[in-house]
């Protein structure tokens, strides 16, 4: 009788969780759509992590990016809002929970033209979360119309060129407040991964504006936003290696070639210095960087801005440790004698 | 007293003599900015304190200083405190307004002014009572930057020695007033006697009006109605707040911030057991409130009518994917800018079915500060109870006037938190489906983010849905959650509080209102007694959708009246909508839109001439 070995035991993470529960639904978007990379790496980065997903909120506004949240994180509580204003339920639902994880997904109609105004406020209040923008210049869901962040002289398919400056969402975060704040590529699974996870161990706002081609509408000649442009002009910035708070630092650093960053969880990320040295706590550097980006069409890539020191919103608040929303009453109606003296003052 | 004897007395004659006691309106009419406020506050509550019923209203322009204001104190020993039409004492101290304001005067009134403005030459059938303000406030106020201030505090004193009223009762309103700064009470109180002495040595009374203590305010307090819901709000357990300031809700949240600075700080860890935020705009405040709801928290936000505008497409959201949250909407007039500082009830209808496609939200009517502190309660517990956004319908009239109220008492029932699923639950049932009417009342089950179990989780979206709250464009999926949703509302109508029905066996007509037409309402109802011999039934209506014995009520009588303070008959278009058609015939419309508070006597005029009576 030969002896069959038995099946390998399924690959389970740090908090004893296998894969499955940080996938998704499959996804609706168009094959090599940039999104489904972007949502593929969220499910690596959170499993990995070990992220609780019960403690994990996901939520998005309206667009191709907005359905994506359907696609991954099945074990976590998703809302689908109204378009531009996810930035607002997001806020509201780490109001009533600051104990929950948010990870809002955008896109760049939802976030840079209606959606605007939210996503500066939120960048300037600095509130805790990851707020990813699906990068793609042109509104999917509607047929490939320009967006705010399409660059100058890109075309699109019918042929119509864009004349107005495109907004740049990262020189604005980093203008307001955020603290963490970055651009890479879907198609770059090093450095999205890296930046997701490292995303998720820092306290304040985080911006990830993500290139993600649109395959349908935006990845021809003529636009900037294609994977052959970005094949051809992604400048990443340095090259990112991210050591979670749960393992053991091994390697020595050379000393002049990398950064070393602690985040607030503790994990590490080295910036491994390219062509130049590039210094992510200097919000000056970072716009420059950003102004030649948008002078040269050369995409700068990777961790723009890092400030680990500014408190976040929850914590300006002074908010009792247990969630609002978890309050027993005896904690949030006061006594009847709290009502008698402010009857008193009444009279 | 009936008003033809009023009248009588005000004309002269040999009723002259008759003095008018406890039943008058006094209009003070200034500048904005000037710090009137304080001495019309004083005023109010040292009438208030001699047991007097009292109400008052602030007519304010959208300024902040250097525009003409109005403040008009009634007092009424029967406790009609709506506002009265005709002013009987006029301070006139806004030169700009001082012709007009005692052109529009009736005959027999009482006019104190300002000696330099020689108002005495404009009529000769008013009582004149000319006042050296600025000579009077020079000794007494040094500080030439005070003077402004304090010189209101005069006509205070003016008045103390024309209508009787008790000048220890006056200090006592004000050192309460000024709380803790003592010196500058002191300050004030000089001048309140400066003006008492220049009455009592130069003026001679010659008109009727005059107050006589009365014991008819018990254990009541005075407050303002947005004071009155924050409170509400505080003991309903409320833990986020987000609003965007606006005319006339601002002053809801800010004394919620006061008073949960108070009473909201947890003792042991010295930590808020709330969150105040104020949002970027009302488009994200109410999503805030929304996202606040979604995860678990007591969230409210407080806005008028433009506000209301902006927030309308997350509010379709939040009844359609079932999210508490509560809306104080303190009305005024519209549109974006205008009148912004009067009182209307004009978003009834529109805020009834707030948003695109099919929706339809529960509304309460607080008429004073008691409901608005009541009704905030239960406005908390239903948003949870029905998982929906729930709206409390103030009014600029109610949120910001200062009213006469019963003291506020203390909650008996414990804080309703609705169907909310724990891990517990989950575990042993197994898992559940979101969406799913399990009781038949049209209201299902949730499960709050953070819950630690795998089937916790589910989609919250706009986008059609199945019981299971996964995405679904099926006509059967979505023609049935439409279903359950209006089977919510129906459940709703018994949950919202219950009309206040006051039925006169005798009378052929009923009477509907609800809110702050309240008070000119009952008013009016002994107008029609007594001057026409026209008794009537009265239901006030409290919540929406509407309570059964709204049905019953028109049902019993032959034609009943909506009152109400807005041009198109919302109140009555909502009723129309609502109840059985084979009603619609019985109604009539009483309607009035100005931006003041609604009078009794415009509802009675309206009425004797719809009846012909």
């Amino acid at each position: 009788m030969s002896t069959v070995a038995p099946p390998p035991p399924p690959k389970v993470n740090r908090i004893g969780l296998e894969l499955a529960p940080y996938k998704g639904l499959k996804t609706t978007l168009c094959a090599g759509c940039g999104h489904n990379s972007i949502s593929e790496r969220i499910i690596e980065s959170f499993f990995e992590m070990g992220v609780a997903p019960w403690r994990t909120i996901k939520l998005s506004g309206i667009g191709c990016s907005s359905k994506s949240p359907a696609y991954f994180l099945n074990m976590s509580h998703g809302f689908n809002s109204v378009h531009g204003r996810m930035p607002s339920v997001a806020t509201g639902a780490l109001l009533a929970n600051r104990t929950l994880l948010a990870l809002g997904v955008s896109g760049d109609g939802d976030t840079a033209s209606i959606g605007i105004g939210q996503f500066m406020h939120l960048m300037r209040r600095n509130l805790s979360m990851i707020y990813i923008i699906e990068n793609n210049g042109c509104y999917g869901l509607t047929k490939g119309q320009f967006s705010a962040t399409a660059d100058p002289g890109s075309k699109l398919k019918t042929g119509v060129i864009n004349e107005l400056p495109a907004i740049d969402t990262c020189k604005l975060a980093i203008e307001l407040g955020a603290t963490f704040v970055a651009r890479s590529f879907s198609g770059d699974k090093k450095q999205l991964g890296a930046l997701l996870r490292a995303a998720i161990g820092h306290r304040g706002t985080v911006l990830l504006d993500i290139i993600s081609p649109c395959v349908t509408f935006n990845d021809h000649e003529g636009s900037t936003k294609s994977y052959s442009y970005m094949k051809d002009h992604d400048e990443p910035l340095h090259e990112i290696d991210f050591v979670p708070f749960f393992q053991d630092i091994e390697v020595d650093i050379e000393p002049g070639t990398t950064r070393d960053v602690t985040l607030h969880d503790g994990s590490h990320v080295r910036l491994k210095k390219l062509a130049d040295d590039y210094d992510p706590s200097n919000r000056m550097a970072a716009m420059q960087v950003l102004e030649e980006s948008a002078r040269t069409g050369e995409v700068a890539t990777g961790l723009l801005f890092l400030d680990t020191t500014r408190p976040d919103f929850l914590e300006l608040l002074n908010l009792t440790d247990q969630p609002l929303a978890h309050l027993p009453e005896k904690q949030t109606r006061p006594p009847a004698s709290a009502l008698a003296e402010v009857m008193e003052d009444l009279r | 007293m009936s008003t033809v004897e009023v009248l009588s007395a005000r004309n002269g004659g040999p009723a002259a003599a008759q003095p008018v006691v406890n039943d008058f309106s006094i209009q003070v009419a200034t500048v904005n900015g000037s710090g009137s406020q304080t001495a019309n506050m004083v005023l109010l509550r040292a009438l208030f304190q001699m047991g007097i019923p009292v109400s008052a209203k602030n007519l304010f322009p959208s300024n902040i200083a250097g525009l003409p204001t109005w403040y008009t104190i009634r007092a009424n020993k029967r406790g009609f405190i709506g506002r009265k039409k005709e002013i009987d004492v006029l301070v006139a101290m806004n030169p700009e307004t001082a012709e007009e304001d005692v052109r529009s005067l009736d005959p027999g009134s009482a006019a104190v002014y300002d000696v330099s403005l020689g108002l005495n030459r404009l009529r000769s059938d008013l009582h004149f009572y000319p006042v050296p303000f600025d000579k009077l406030v020079t000794p007494v106020c040094p500080d030439a930057k005070l003077r402004k201030l304090v010189r209101n505090m005069i006509y205070d004193g003016i008045l103390v020695h024309l209508l009787g009223i008790d000048a220890e009762e006056v200090r006592k309103a004000l050192f309460k007033q000024f709380k803790k700064k003592v010196k500058a009470a002191e300050l004030n109180w000089k001048a309140v006697q400066a003006g008492v002495e220049y009455a009592q040595q130069s003026l001679t009374k010659t008109d009727p009006f005059r107050v006589e203590r009365m014991n008819a305010n018990g254990n009541k307090i005075v407050i303002e109605g947005n004071a009155a819901a924050a409170i509400g709000a505080v003991f309903a357990g409320f833990t986020v707040a987000t609003w965007y300031p606006i005319t006339p809700s601002s002053s809801l949240c800010e004394t919620l911030t006061d008073y949960a600075r108070k009473l909201r700080i947890d003792p042991e860890t010295g930590k808020a057991t709330f969150a105040i935020v104020q949002a970027e705009d009302e488009l994200a405040s109410i999503g805030m409130a929304i996202g606040a709801g979604w995860a678990g928290a007591r969230s409210m936000t407080s806005t008028a009518g433009p506000g209301i505008s902006l927030m309308s497409e997350f509010i379709g959201l939040g009844y359609y994917g079932e999210v508490p949250t509560v809306v104080f909407n303190v009305q005024r007039v519209g549109p974006s800018t205008g009148l912004p500082t009067r009182t209307a009830q004009g978003d009834l209808l529109f805020t009834a079915y707030l948003s695109h496609g099919d929706t339809k939200h529960p509304m309460l009517f607080p008429s004073g500060p008691e409901e608005c502190y009541t009704m905030a309660m239960q406005a908390f517990d239903l948003a949870e109870e029905l998982q929906t956004p729930v709206f409390v319908m103030l009014d600029l009239d109610l949120g910001m006037n200062y009213w006469m109220s019963e003291p506020f008492p203390y909650p008996k029932e414990p804080l309703q938190r609705g169907k909310v699923l724990t891990a517990a639950d989950l575990e042993r049932m197994g898992g559940f489906a979101r969406y799913k009417d399990v009781d038949g009342d049209g209201i299902a089950y949730r499960t709050l983010p953070g819950t630690e179990h795998p089937g916790a989780a589910y989609f919250t979206r706009g986008s059609g849905h199945n019981d299971k709250a996964g995405y679904s464009e099926r006509p059967d999926d979505y023609v049935r959650n439409m279903d359950r949703l209006v089977r919510k509302m129906e459940t709703a109508k018994h949950l919202v509080p219950a009309p206040v029905v006051d039925v006169n066996p005798k009378a052929r007509i009923g009477l509907i209102a609800l809110g702050t037409t309240h008070w000119a309402l009952v008013e009016s109802r002994d107008q029609l007694e007594q001057e026409h011999d026209t008794p009537t039934s009265y239901l006030r209506v409290r919540g929406f959708p509407f309570h059964e014995h709204v049905s019953d009520f028109v049902a019993r009588h032959d034609r009943v009246y909506v009152v109400e303070q807005n041009r198109d008959g919302q109140l009555l278009s909502l009723l129309r909508l609502e109840l059985d058609p084979a009603l619609q015939t019985r109604f009539r419309s009483v309607r009035y839109y100005g931006g003041l508070p609604i009078d009794a006597r415009t509802i009675t005029d309206e009425i004797v001439q719809q009846e012909g009576l």
